[in-house]
This record gives structure tokens, sequence and C-alpha cells, in this order.
């Protein structure tokens, strides 16, 4: 067998891309653009349990995978659906304007 | 023997209660409810008849019954019950509480008749029959103690009667805040007496427990004289003595029959039943029976003073009270136990008649005066005059029970007014200064009494011609009771003929079973000739006489004299009428302190601090909330940011470990 690259490379590249993932959730202000750093983030995510499912030779990550991804898939649903109701109303999906639930 | 004795304040309570809960809607009639309240205390009386005779058929060695009725508290050695004590003493109080209840009760029915809160009257009546005899017939200090504050409450329910005069509130109020102060003395006393005894090893607030196990307390000592100056207090408040005496003039605000009974008869008499029942302890304790003996001479003779220029007829009565009082708190303290109460029964009667005498002319002129629409004072004497003529029964009951107080022989108030001034002189606790003080405070009685007889009865009528035709004499039930008093402040006095006269004294062997005791063992007698006796007798006869025929002279001779008098001595006239301002130096020494300090406790302290410390713990609350409301911005990216930072600083704790 060859050598396998080292797992460190994999956790380092999936924290890189969680930490982009966390800064475009928290700093944009289009929500479609919120909603692509969120997938970015659980595909981070997803990299991560790959990458330490076949360090440890256990099959479970892979499984988990597939839940985030079906979790992935729905929330994008719901969080695209929830914009369209909310453009309807503002005409606008900036974030900034999303803020009525104050004191 | 005695079993059904607990029926003797039952019956009273019974009728308080009917009447306080029933009278209003129920009982229409006014005959009903004087009728249930008078047969209540009638019943009593008929009680404490029997009793009475039955405990004098008994022999000398069998006196003193007790007969509990349950148990009130029972804590280790202690034991308190719900008990009764029928011996000489409290067998001749519930006589006089009962016997001179009953008459006014009958009186009230006619006095009170068309008043709106008649059913209220006869309520706290009764109700305080029923305290006085609880406090006369308890066996242990805690029942008399009930019996102390009930008539104390009741005092302020009836003097506070006329409850929609300003005047008769604050009458009610002063009161019952000064009988507090007297409380304040009898609880102390007790609890002293309580706590001494049971570090002997007597945890008793039993009476005849404690009078066995006195000794133990040492004669003389620091730790009784203590205790008898304290439960003294509580007598000066109860029964008006200096200090504590303001309050009975005020209570005169009360109708008639309510002076009559309480503030002259029986609640008044409290104090001098307490040392009667507690005269082991003030024998044991010379130097407060010296300043028992003193407040009494001192407030005879200052109350006599205030009478002088009373104008009011309830307020001379008043004055008059508490002199007598006096008298007999002097006999209580020079060791005449006998001669106090033989006092206690004769002022009884005299003073009861004196008052529903004077409440029979109020009446009278009242009604004259409002058929001819008029407002004058109905019951100031320089209205009346000339009453004498115009209600007959009235005014020889009265003349009799004043011929009674001021000291004439044969009637009653000379043979007990006598035995206290030869006491005061030949006891060995008695001192002549006492004598003299108590001499002069007699013949002043004398005086202030007759000339409340002339003012009001004799001479010419000062009324408005408009209302004068229409004074008439009162209904048969004001005036049977009158008769029976002066009936009895006449002949009253012959159960206590001293020896010297030929008597055989018989109300002094009458309370032997009480007092002997204390008397022999501390030597506590009158001793002197029998020409000394007779002598003193004689002088006081005389100081009466000069007493009397200085009034006469004054108010029917030559009319134009006290004006001249008043005039010429206008600072002490100003001094006298305003009752050398007692309660002007109480308000600006003890009131109003009192109110400063609770105003301060009101807006210093309650206002600003603890409404401060709640209202601030509020605003506190408000502050931070204002602060923190900036976290809640409406802005999902400051949230996510938030939770990102927690997440975070949780790793760092894991990372960093």
């Amino acid at each position: 067998m060859h050598a396998a690259l080292p797992v460190h490379n994999f956790l380092v590249l999936s924290a890189i891309l969680f930490a982009i993932g966390t800064f475009g959730v928290l700093t944009r202000r289009n929500a479609i653009v919120i909603f692509m750093c969120i997938e970015l983030m659980l595909n981070a995510v997803n990299l991560t349990f790959i990458a330490l499912s076949h360090h440890l030779g256990n099959l479970d990550g892979q499984v988990f995978v597939f839940f985030v991804m079906t979790v992935a898939a729905a929330e994008a649903a719901v969080g695209l659906a929830l914009m369209i109701a909310f453009f309807r109303n503002r005409e606008s999906i900036e974030v900034d304007e999303i803020n009525m639930l104050k004191w | 023997m005695f079993d059904y004795i607990w029926l003797i304040p039952f019956f009273p309570l019974l009728g308080s209660v009917i009447n306080g809960l029933f009278g209003k809607r129920f009982l229409k009639s006014e005959a009903l409810i004087g009728g249930i309240a008078t047969a209540a205390i009638g019943a009593s009386f008929l009680v404490s008849c029997t009793y009475f005779f039955r405990l004098l058929g008994l022999g000398p060695e069998d006196k003193v019954h007790e007969v509990v009725v349950a148990s009130w508290m029972s804590v280790g050695q202690l034991q308190i019950d719900w008990g009764f004590l029928l011996d000489p003493l409290s067998a001749l109080m519930i006589m006089v509480v009962t016997g001179v209840g009953s008459l006014i009760h009958l009186y009230s029915i006619g006095y009170m008749h068309g008043e709106e809160g008649f059913y209220r009257f006869f309520s706290y009546l009764n109700l305080f029959c029923f305290a006085m005899l609880m406090l006369v017939l308890g066996n242990n200090a805690l029942v008399m103690f009930i019996g102390w504050e009930g008539v104390g409450l009741c005092s302020y329910l009836l003097i506070g009667y006329y409850f929609h005069k300003k005047s008769a509130g604050d009458a009610a109020k002063k009161a019952f805040v000064v009988n507090r102060v007297g409380d304040f003395g009898f609880l102390v006393g007790l609890g002293i007496l309580f706590w001494t005894l049971g570090s002997h090893g007597v945890w008793t607030v039993n009476f005849v427990e404690i009078s066995k196990n006195a000794h133990l307390l040492g004669t003389g000592s620091a730790v009784v004289t203590l205790v008898t100056l304290c439960f003294f207090l509580g007598a000066t408040g109860k029964s008006a003595q200096i200090p504590l005496y303001t309050w009975l003039p005020d209570a005169m605000e009360g109708p008639t029959p309510v002076s009559a009974l309480i503030h002259a008869a029986t609640m008044v008499t409290a104090g001098v039943y307490m040392i009667g029942r507690m005269n082991i302890l003030f024998a044991m304790a010379p130097s407060t029976m010296m300043v028992v003996a003193i407040v009494g001479a001192a407030t005879a003779i200052f109350a006599a003073s205030i009478g002088f220029a009373q104008n009011d007829i309830k307020r001379v009565l008043a004055y008059s009270t508490v002199s007598q009082l006096g008298f007999m708190f002097l006999a209580m303290g020079v060791g005449a136990f006998t001669a106090g109460i033989f006092h206690l029964m004769t002022h009884a009667f005299f003073k009861a008649c004196l008052f529903l005498g004077s409440g029979s002319v109020i009446h009278g002129m009242h009604h004259a005066l409002h058929h001819a629409h008029l407002h004058d004072d109905p019951q100031d004497m320089r209205n009346m005059g000339g009453i004498g003529k115009k209600m007959k029964v009235t005014y020889w009951t009265f003349l009799i029970s004043t011929i009674a107080i001021a000291g004439i022989p044969f009637f009653s108030g000379f043979f007990s007014k006598d035995e206290i001034l030869w006491w005061a002189f030949g006891s060995t606790r008695g001192h002549w200064a006492l004598w003299l003080v108590a001499t002069c405070a007699a013949m002043m009685t004398a005086f202030y009494m007759f000339r409340c007889v002339a003012m009001t009865f004799w001479g010419e009528s000062k009324t408005h011609p408009k209302a004068k035709d229409h004074i008439h004499e009162s209904p048969w039930v004001i005036t049977l009771p009158l008769v029976v008093l002066a009936f009895l402040a006449a002949v009253g006095g012959f159960v206590g003929v001293p020896a010297v006269l030929g008597g055989s004294n018989r109300i002094h062997l009458y309370f032997e079973p009480v007092f002997g005791h204390a008397q022999e063992i501390f030597n506590i007698s009158a001793h002197g000739s029998k020409s000394t006796e007779l002598g003193l007798m004689v002088f006081s006869v005389l100081v009466a006489a000069t007493g009397i025929s200085i009034a006469v002279y004054m108010y029917v001779k030559n009319p134009t004299l006290p004006a001249k008098f008043t005039a010429r001595f206008a600072g002490l006239h100003r001094a006298v009428f305003n009752k050398w301002y007692v309660d002007e130096i109480y308000d600006a020494l003890i009131v109003n302190p009192c109110k400063r300090l609770g105003t301060f406790c009101w807006k210093g302290f309650d206002v600003k601090v603890v409404d401060g410390v709640v209202n601030g713990t509020g605003k506190l609350v408000n502050a931070c909330s204002r602060a923190l409301r900036f976290t809640q911005s409406g802005y999902v990216q400051n949230y996510a940011m938030t939770m990102t930072i927690g997440a975070l600083v949780i790793l760092a704790f894991y990372v960093f470990r």
C-alpha cells in the first residue's frame, strides 16, 4: 500500500473551511450567501468525519455523513422557503432588515 | 359546695353574647334587651348571695375555697387552671359588683332609653361585669389579668360609646393607653415574682401558693420591694392614682351609668382589691407600703383640690372618686387592709348613688332644655339650682350620699373613713403626717361635695326661664336604684362599728382569714389609747362640719363670696380649674415626644428605609434590565456571534486545561 496522507492535513483543511464558513455566517448580509456558508460549515464537518473514519478504520463516521447531508438538504429547503416568505413582505433578503423581535 | 361559682361570671358573659350577636336585628324591644342584661347580672347576684351567706356560715378555718373548672396550661411543674377562689375578700367583692351592677343595669334601662346603640351598651356593660368578676374571682394571677385587661377594654368601649363625638373617642383612647402603662407594671411584677419564686423551685401563679411561699423572697428584700412596686404601678393605672389618674376625669364622656359602675364602684377598685389579694407580699415590703400610703394621701388631697373649682357635676364626682381611691390606697399602705376594703364597699354605695343621682339630674335638665330648644350644657352646675324642690327623690338620695361621703356620723362613710384616719395615725406602719394630709383631704371633700349639692339642689334656679318649669323627677327605673343605694350608703357602715364606740367591728372579724395572717406576722396593727381614737374621731367630725359650714356659707348665705374669692386668688383659681396643668405637662414631657418618635419611625424609617429598600430593589432590577436590554437586538447574526464566542470559550477551556 502506498503511504496515506497524514490525517492532520484533512483536519486542518476542515478547520479552515469551517472557520471561513463561520466568518461568512457572521458577516455577510445576503441571506443566500449565509445559507451557502452554512453548507460550507456542514461540508467541513463531513470532511472531518470521513478523514477520522478512515484513520480509525471505523465506518461509523461515514454513515454519519449521510445523516448530515440529509439534514443539510432539509434545512436548506426550509431556509429558502423562509426567505421567499420574507421577500414577499420586505422586497429584500438582507438579514439586517430582519430586526423586529427586539425590545 | 361552691361548685357553681363559675356561673357568676358566666351569666353576664352569656347576656353580653346574646345582646351583642342578636341585639341589633332580632331583639327589637328595649325592655327585652335591658331585661336580658339585668336578668343576667341579677342571676349572678343571686348566686353570689347564696355563696356569700353559705361562706359566712362556715367555720373560721374553712373560709378559703378554690374551685377549678378546667386546666389551662400544664407545663412541667407549672399548673395554671381556670380556677376560682372564694374567700371573704372575693365574696364581698362579688356582692358589691353584682349587687351594685344589677341596680345600675336596671337604672340604665331608663337612662339609655331611645339611644340608637341600646343593645350595644348592654352588651358591653355585661361584658364588663364578666371581666370584673373574673378579676375578683380568679384563683391565679393570670385569670385575674384576663379580668384586668377585660375591664380596661370594656372601659374603652363604654367611654367611647358616643363614638361620633371626637372628645369621647379621645377620652376612650386616653383611658386605654394610660391603663396600659399600668398593665405593663403588673406584668413586669408578675414576671419577676414568677421567676424569683421559680428560682426557689416553686413554679406557680396561684394566689394561695404564692402566699404560702412568699417567705422565700425574704422580708424587706429588694426583690419583694420591686415586685410590689411594679404591682402598685398597675394599681395606679387601673385605680387612677398619681401619676396615672388623668384618664378618669376625661372618662366622664361616657354615659353616666358607665361612670357609676366602672369609674366609681368597680373597675377603679381593682387596684385596691389586688393589693388586698397580695397582702402578704405587700406586708413583706414596708418601703412599698410607705410609697403606697404617700401616693394615696397625696392623690387624695391633690384631687380634692381640683374638685373645688369644677363646674361640671360629673367632673366634681370624678375627682372625688380619685380622691376617695387615694384614701383606700392610704389605708392599704398603712396596713389597714380591712379599712381599705370597707371603704371600697361604702364608697361603691355612696359614689354609685351620687353618680346615678347626677345622671338623674342631667337627664331631667337635658329633657327640660331640649323641650325649650336651648343648647345650654345640662351638666354645668351653673345652669342648675333649686332642683331639690323639683326632683325630690333624686335630691334626698343625693343628699344622703353626700352626708355619707363627708363622714358624718353614723352614715357609712363615717365608719370607713374614720377607720382609715385612725390607722393612718396609729398604725405601726402609719405616720401622723399621713393622718394630717388625709384629714385635710376629708375636710376638702366635705366642702366641695356640699358645694356641689348647694349649686345643684339649693337656692334659686339659674336655669333658663323657658326650661326650668319642665324639670321633673325621673321614672321609677331610675329612682329605685337611687333609693336602694342611698339606703345602703346610710346603713352600710354598721358592719364596721369600731370597738371604741361599743361595736363589734364585724367586718374586721370577717376579714380575719384574709388579712389576719399578714397582720399578725408583721405586727401591723393600730395601737393607741381609746381616748386618742375617740379624740381623732371627734376631730374628724368637727373637720367635716367645718367644711360643710364653709360650703353652706359660701354658696347659700353669701353667694357673692365665690366670685370674690375667684377674683382675689385668680392665679390659684386658674391653676386649680385647669387641673394644675398636669395634662399639659404630660403632653409636653411624654405624649408629644412619643408622637415625634412615632412620626420619625413612620416618615424617617418606614418610608425612607423600609420602603426605600423595597423600592430600591425594584429600581435595581430595572436598571440592570435596562443595561441588558441591548443584547436583544433582533439581529440573528448577533445571536450567532454570541453562540460562536460561547463555543470558542468552552473549546479553549478544554484545550488549555
